[in-house]
């Protein structure tokens, strides 16, 4: 009994965790897949709206709810207008060229946001109805993570109904399988781009923000963290929204249950295991095609 | 009809490889050095290390085309080579100890260039760096051996040639010999990438598709290129763990990784000399901005990449290439 409530509350830490994990990772997947863009800032931004929701909350009197709406808008917009001056230049060009200038660009927000606000750990405080314990009838467990896991289950649904049920959708989907096609019929790429990529932004940004309580809100966060959200994304197949939720939930809970178990190597296990799985599936476990 | 031989592009092509007279320059500054500045000789021999490792990166990132963030797994691999012999009390000799650190982190690449250089892109790009946070990880965990996180410190480096001591503080040995490492191993890769395996590695770069239609054995290429470069990384490691008497887990890390390519980038890749180019001016403004203002180098080294990225893709060399078009033939190929 004892080890079943163990496991259950691992699986319910690890799954609250994937959740995060997802919704920052998935607009780096359906970048990536879209536009054959290595964005290594996707972490920079999931930082900032991090950062925005923060601040939003501790300054300018927004409620959590809010904010996090507040923090998607203001993410997406300034990601809209660094799509369009700058990594539009980069479209096709080489994987290099795409590398130092996302590098460049991490460097640039973690530095700025250093000299701005500081380095040291932004705590965002949860509203009391998100703290404290919830009955699941087994065991009590943080009324935060379960929540959490409400919200990923939500967006996962939406982006799903999205992806296969709206005309949007269907656009980005022939685009990431077949670009020069969806161009021919007229889908107009640089307007899907752009939507495509301030989305991912904003999503990135609300995980931020969901995610804060639990992986912290410093200036090292835009690089800390990417590793992850990179594994994430290239286990679960470019421009894939479903394959990027299991990997999530998969890359979440067993970092939740290694860190417990193994406190020392567990991470280790995961990149062993990383390179392992794409040296069998180069295009990731659910991705469908050589990228 | 002229004969090809005396064609303008047959002779460019035949006489590419020769030496130039402003070849000299480097390493008559880098001995200069020596002599006008002997208490800057540890800045100096840092300086020599780090255009070694840039060579290493260059012969992948530059003439092969692999794009790796993950270089610095043959550094920490040759590091903490000589640093564990010399800390077990196995090996001290620094000369045979380079050539171990070298057949190490050759092994280690061989190893995984053989699985990795399978695939290409993002997944390539994923693979290197999680080899070198496994790496990483595996040094942090063999504590016994690698001192986990606090690294191993005041190595017993036996005398070179066993008259010359590694002196921490005038460091006048470290300086030489990282110099004469540097330029043995800078010759081997000149005359590497001069010959038909260095030509058809740069015909794999260009097109891959038409070097495995040509017959060219292209991963086998590819792997005995990594496999060079990181012994030759191996060995920047290697000396590097000698001239400091001193490995940490920082040799492992994607710091190091992004700053060499940072620094090979910045001189432009592909032309053997920008290493040199980007190593000097990187260290120059490091030594000098970094510890004064750390947050706004870190800002004007993002903005230089981004400015780099977008409108200077070949580096320092690459505009100097550009500028000299017009009157000279071009100094670089």
């Amino acid at each position: 009994m004892i080890f079943g409530v163990d496991v259950a509350s691992m699986l319910l830490g690890g799954v609250a965790a994937g959740m995060v994990l997802f919704i920052v990772s998935v607009g780096l997947s359906v970048t990536m897949g879209l536009m054959g863009f290595v964005n290594l800032a996707h972490g920079g931004f999931a930082m900032l709206g991090g950062y925005a929701i923060a601040l939003a909350m501790k300054h300018w009197g927004f409620g959590f709810v809010s904010a996090l709406v507040f923090g998607f808008v203001v993410t997406a917009a300034a990601s809209a207008v660094l799509e369009r001056l700058l990594y539009a230049r980069l479209y096709g060009a080489d994987e290099l060229d795409q590398v130092l200038f996302t590098i460049g660009l991490v460097f640039m927000i973690i530095a700025s946001v250093t000299l701005l606000i500081g380095p040291e750990n932004q705590p965002l405080a949860l509203p009391s109805f998100l703290r404290g314990q919830i009955n699941l009838g087994i065991i009590q467990y943080r009324a935060y993570s379960v929540v959490l896991i409400a919200i990923g289950i939500v967006i996962v649904g939406a982006l799903w109904l999205g992806f296969e049920r709206t005309r949007l959708g269907a656009q980005i989907r022939a685009a990431v399988d077949n670009r020069r096609m969806a161009e021919s019929l007229g889908i107009n790429i640089a307007r899907l781009f752009t939507i495509t990529f301030a989305f991912g932004s904003g999503m990135a940004a609300l995980g931020g923000g969901l995610g804060a309580e639990f992986l912290g809100l410093d200036p090292q966060y835009a690089l800390k963290y990417l590793v992850y959200f990179l594994i994430v994304v290239a286990v679960g197949g470019l421009g894939r929204v479903t394959g990027v939720f299991y990997a999530a939930l998969l890359i979440g809970v067993l970092d939740f249950a290694l860190k417990k178990y193994v406190p020392q190597g567990g991470t280790a296990f995961i990149y062993a295991l990383t390179i392992l799985l794409l040296l069998w599936r180069p295009q990731g476990l659910f991705g469908a095609r050589a990228t | 009809m002229t004969e090809p031989v005396d064609h303008p592009a047959a002779r460019a092509l035949a006489e590419r490889h020769r030496l130039r007279i402003w070849e000299a320059i480097p390493w008559l500054l880098a001995l200069g050095f020596f002599f006008a500045f002997p208490k800057h000789l540890g800045f100096g021999t840092e300086l020599l290390v780090t255009v070694l490792f840039a060579i290493s990166l260059d012969l992948v990132l530059g003439y092969a085309g692999i794009v790796t963030l993950g270089q610095a797994a043959f550094f920490g691999a040759g590091a903490y080579t000589v640093g564990i012999l010399a800390k077990q009390g196995i090996w001290h000799e620094p000369i045979t100890g380079l050539a171990l650190a070298a057949l190490v982190a050759a092994a280690v690449g061989f190893g995984s260039g053989l699985v990795l250089l399978r695939t290409q892109g993002l997944t390539l790009l994923m693979l290197t760096l999680c080899t070198m946070a496994l790496l990483e990880e595996a040094a942090n965990l063999a504590h016994d051996y690698t001192g986990g996180f606090d690294g191993l410190d005041s190595l017993p480096i036996a005398p070179l040639l066993g008259r010359f001591e590694f002196n921490p503080l005038y460091p006048t040995t470290q300086y030489l010999y990282v110099l004469v490492v540097l330029f043995v191993c800078f010759v081997f890769v000149r005359t590497l990438v001069y010959s038909p395996f260095g030509q058809s590695l740069r015909g794999i770069r260009e097109n891959m598709l038409r070097m495995h239609a040509v017959g060219a054995p292209v991963r086998g290429r590819l792997v005995l290129c990594y496999t060079l470069s990181a012994a030759i990384a191996g060995i920047a490691g290697g000396i590097w763990a000698q001239a400091n008497a001193y490995v940490n887990l920082g040799t492992l890390g994607l710091d190091r990784a992004a700053t060499v390519l940072i620094i090979l980038v910045l001189g432009g890749h592909g032309r053997l000399y920008g290493a040199f180019i980007g190593a000097v001016a990187y260290m120059v403004l490091s030594h000098f901005l970094a510890k004064i203002y750390p947050t706004a180098w870190q800002l004007g080294l993002g903005l230089l990449l981004v400015v780099i990225a977008l409108f200077a893709r070949n580096g320092i060399l690459g505009i100097v290439a550009a500028l000299g078009r017009r009157p000279a033939p071009r100094a670089t190929s």
